[in-house]
């Protein structure tokens, strides 16, 4: 791994009641499969992000169990039907245990 | 135009009996329909490792007309898991996008499972090739 | 050839006025200007003798050559149009005739057409593949051709080969060329967000006209994805359509597409996206002497190199065509006035590589051609040069459509030959594969031209194969089209489980290594002195 994932998020700061809003997330992560091979053809540990959740002021949005074959960088895009104000919390869990957070406002009027 | 050997097979592949087994799992017993569900691809892939894939349900996304989950497999790949999706009432909509990695040419296919149990399939072959020329 | 007696006589008959007759109407003129790929001056092009369309569009245009074209669009035998358009008698004709093509040419046909019919009735669009393959256009990487170009005032423009300058350089020339670059089809790789304005509304004779671009969807495929990674491109007819009808919400009467998916691709495009009345297409480089309709939609496919200028008058009313006439004009480059401003900046593009452009390095006896959708005989060269100098069992050459003729007894000059190679990821690799791999690489080339999806097509030619023969069964089904593949020096099957040497050039993978293309063949030509190339068929060919 190279860098630490960093997580990259396209959420309306806006919207109406009631309106559904599209959100779009990146996390920057290798996604190694487990499936590729080293040098020496010793076999690569599998690392990926496996699981991904939206909520939104704590109730869940939308989420998805991952398996190797999402590309690197994982790309979610998805909608939430927002009918107050609040906050969204999206969550990326890695193999290795650790978890990537990252919270966005929104108003709604 | 070009080789692009890393395409080429070789590797192994999933299954179709894997496949069958991960729908019927999934569909609880429940024989897939088709309608409701679509699910999009390019039918050319611009790069096999990250080709963009896309699954809308017919769905109110409320009371009785909601869509619980959308199941995502490949069956040309080394294991066909590539991902599930959960809804809620707060997705508003049963839609969502994702980038996955294809091997080779080989089918994508999205399984739906509605909250009163139906299910709904679709299906779609994606070309993988190594290029062409051009004019 | 200047004292050639039925050339004189050929000349005496066409004049420019003749060229640029047209039966002018209504209140809009589009000109068509697609492919020229860096030729500035005028060339020689033999067009196709195999041109095969598949499934639904077979034995229709654009894939009818020699007779068939003759018959087809009602041209005489040994005219000038069946000249530009056939291959028959070509090399006949072509010393009649001579060449086609040159910008300074094009410049007067554009200017002439403008003065006739008043500058806001004309939109010029250029369908792209317009800086490269040239010496000239390698070496300043497209910008003489930007110059070029500025001095015809195009409207907008679209592209393709464009890309493989890099994302840098081509944005730097998009920013820098005063018209706008349109493409509905691209996005960004990343938030799958437009990455290019889509279209352009233009006034013209008091109508509102929409131009939309689209560019070649399959260029991250075809061409190195690595130069231009942060685009995504693909057909994506359901933003054309969202882009479409919002063109006509936003007021326009007409839409216009100018179009770098190739003829059978929008051919497919006019049933599945409504509300185009024109499509100008490029990119398969095919020359249809009339704008054809197909459904609710005028497709005029204006060739390549500079041969030819596309022009469609339309007459609308209540936000429809309601008339039309078309032409392709030919560009008799002997017959044609060079305009001089044009002519000037070519000069000034050209001059600090004169010599070199004009450096002499062998001769050919024979007739070196590239167009066709299996064999040409500047690839069979090619092919041999790589065997040769590379010391392998097998070439392959990219069926690339851009590439020039030469006649038999002409002299073949750096500017010849950089007008079949000039590209910037020239290296000749040298690889090992077995014969099943080889089998896999032709599968998945004649896949991507023979497809009956023309959604799946690519628009090149098959790959051409040197020291290997095969027979291809144009209608079977990926991985059942090739067949006999068999070793050309002994006659020996192609064995799947065995390795065999392979050189070619024109890889997408980044880091190939090797010697560029126009080097090798400037070494292989130079040794040979005299080429002699026979039209020999290696591909046996079941249609
Ligand atoms: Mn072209
Ligand atoms: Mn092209």
């Amino acid at each position: 791994m190279s860098a630490a994932p960093k997580p990259r998020v396209k959420i309306p700061k806006k919207a109406k009641a009631g309106e559904t809003v599209v959100l779009k997330t990146l996390i920057s992560h290798e996604m190694e499969s487990g499936q590729r091979k080293d040098k020496d053809g010793n076999p690569i540990p599998r690392k990926i992000i496996n699981k991904f959740t939206c909520e939104f002021n704590g109730q869940p949005v939308f989420s998805c169990d991952i398996d190797p074959a999402i590309s690197a960088n994982p790309y979610f895009e998805f909608s939430a039907k927002v009918n107050e104000s609040g906050t969204f919390k999206l969550t990326w869990v890695d193999d290795d245990g650790s978890v990537y957070t990252d919270e966005q406002t929104i108003e709604v009027a | 135009f070009v080789p692009a050997l890393q395409l080429l097979p070789g590797r192994a592949v999933a299954a179709t009996e894997e496949v069958g087994k991960l729908i019927a799992d999934f569909a609880g017993g429940k024989e897939p329909q088709s309608g409701k569900l679509t699910l999009t691809a390019p039918e050319i892939a611009e790069n096999g490792n990250t080709v963009p894939i896309s699954v809308e349900v017919e769905s109110a996304m409320e009371g009785d007309d909601m869509v619980d989950q959308v199941l995502i497999l490949a069956d040309g790949n080394p294991s066909a898991d590539v991902a599930t999706f959960a809804f809620t009432a707060l997705s508003g909509k049963a839609a969502a996008t994702t980038r996955m990695r294809l091997a080779r040419t080989q089918n994508v296919i999205a399984v739906a499972r509605m909250a009163d149990g139906s299910v709904y399939m679709d299906k779609k072959e994606v070309k993988v090739t190594i290029g062409g020329c051009g004019g | 050839y200047l004292s050639n007696p039925v050339r004189a006589m050929a000349q005496q008959k066409l004049t420019q006025d003749d060229l640029l007759s047209f039966d002018a109407r209504g209140q809009v003129t589009l000109l068509h200007f697609t492919d020229v790929h860096a030729q500035l001056m005028p060339i020689y092009f033999r067009p196709p003798d195999t041109n095969i369309g598949v499934g639904d569009y077979a034995g229709i245009p654009p894939h009818l050559v020699g007779e068939a074209f003759l018959k087809e669009f009602g041209i005489e035998a040994g005219s000038p149009l069946a000249y530009a358009h056939t291959f028959l008698d070509y090399v006949d004709l072509a010393r009649a005739y001579g060449r086609l093509g040159g910008l300074d040419r094009t410049a007067t046909l554009v200017k002439a057409i403008r003065a006739e019919r008043g500058e806001d009735k004309v939109l010029f669009l250029d369908g792209g593949d317009t800086w490269q393959g040239s010496y000239t256009s390698l070496k300043t990487n497209g910008q003489d051709m930007v110059e070029c170009m500025k001095l015809l005032k195009p409207d907008a423009m679209t592209g393709h080969w464009e890309f493989t300058f890099g994302e840098e350089r081509f944005l730097e020339i998009i920013e820098s060329m005063g018209y706008p670059f349109l493409a509905s089809n691209i996005f960004d790789a990343e938030w799958d967000e437009p990455a290019f304005d889509n279209t352009a509304m233009f006034e013209r004779g008091g109508v509102q006209v929409a131009v939309i671009g689209q560019a070649m969807p399959y260029t991250p495929i075809a061409n190195p994805r690595w130069m231009f990674p942060k685009w995504s491109f693909g057909i994506r007819p359901d933003v054309l359509q969202a882009n479409v009808d919002a063109a006509r919400e936003a007021g326009a009467e007409i839409v216009v597409l100018i179009s770098h998916n190739g003829f059978d691709v929008d051919r497919k495009l006019c049933s599945v996206v409504k509300g185009i009345d024109v499509i100008l297409t490029g990119h398969t480089h095919d020359a249809v002497p009339v704008a054809l309709q197909v459904e609710d939609t005028l497709v005029m496919s204006s060739g390549s190199h500079g041969k030819y200028l596309g022009r469609i008058d339309l007459e609308v009313s209540d936000g429809k065509v309601t008339g039309y006439s078309s032409k392709l004009i030919p560009v008799f480059s002997d017959v044609i006035a060079p305009d001089a401003e044009m002519a000037a900046k070519i000069g000034e593009m050209r001059a600090p590589y004169k010599d070199e452009l004009g450096r002499v390095i062998g001769k050919t006896d024979s007739l070196l051609y590239r167009r066709g959708n299996f064999n040409g005989t500047w690839d069979d060269l090619i092919c041999r040069g790589i065997m040769e100098e590379r010391d392998t069992q097998i070439a392959l050459s990219p069926g690339f459509r851009w590439g020039t003729t030469l006649l038999p007894g002409q002299d073949i000059t750096i500017d010849d030959l950089y007008t079949e190679t000039s590209m910037s990821y020239p290296a000749v690799y040298r690889n090992e594969m077995t014969g099943a791999q080889l089998k896999e690489v032709l599968e998945d080339v004649c896949d991507n031209l023979f497809n009956p999806d023309p959604f799946l097509q690519q628009g090149g030619d098959m790959v051409r194969v040197g020291g290997m023969t095969y027979t291809c069964t144009v209608n079977a089904k990926i991985g059942n089209r090739i067949s006999d593949m068999t070793l050309a020096a002994t006659g020996e099957p192609v064995d799947p489980d065995r390795s065999y040497v392979v050189g070619g050039w024109a890889s997408v993978n980044e880091g190939t290594e090797g010697p560029a293309i126009y080097d090798l063949m400037e070494s292989y030509i130079s040794g040979k002195g005299t080429v002699s190339v026979p039209d020999e068929r290696t591909v046996k060919v079941i249609a």
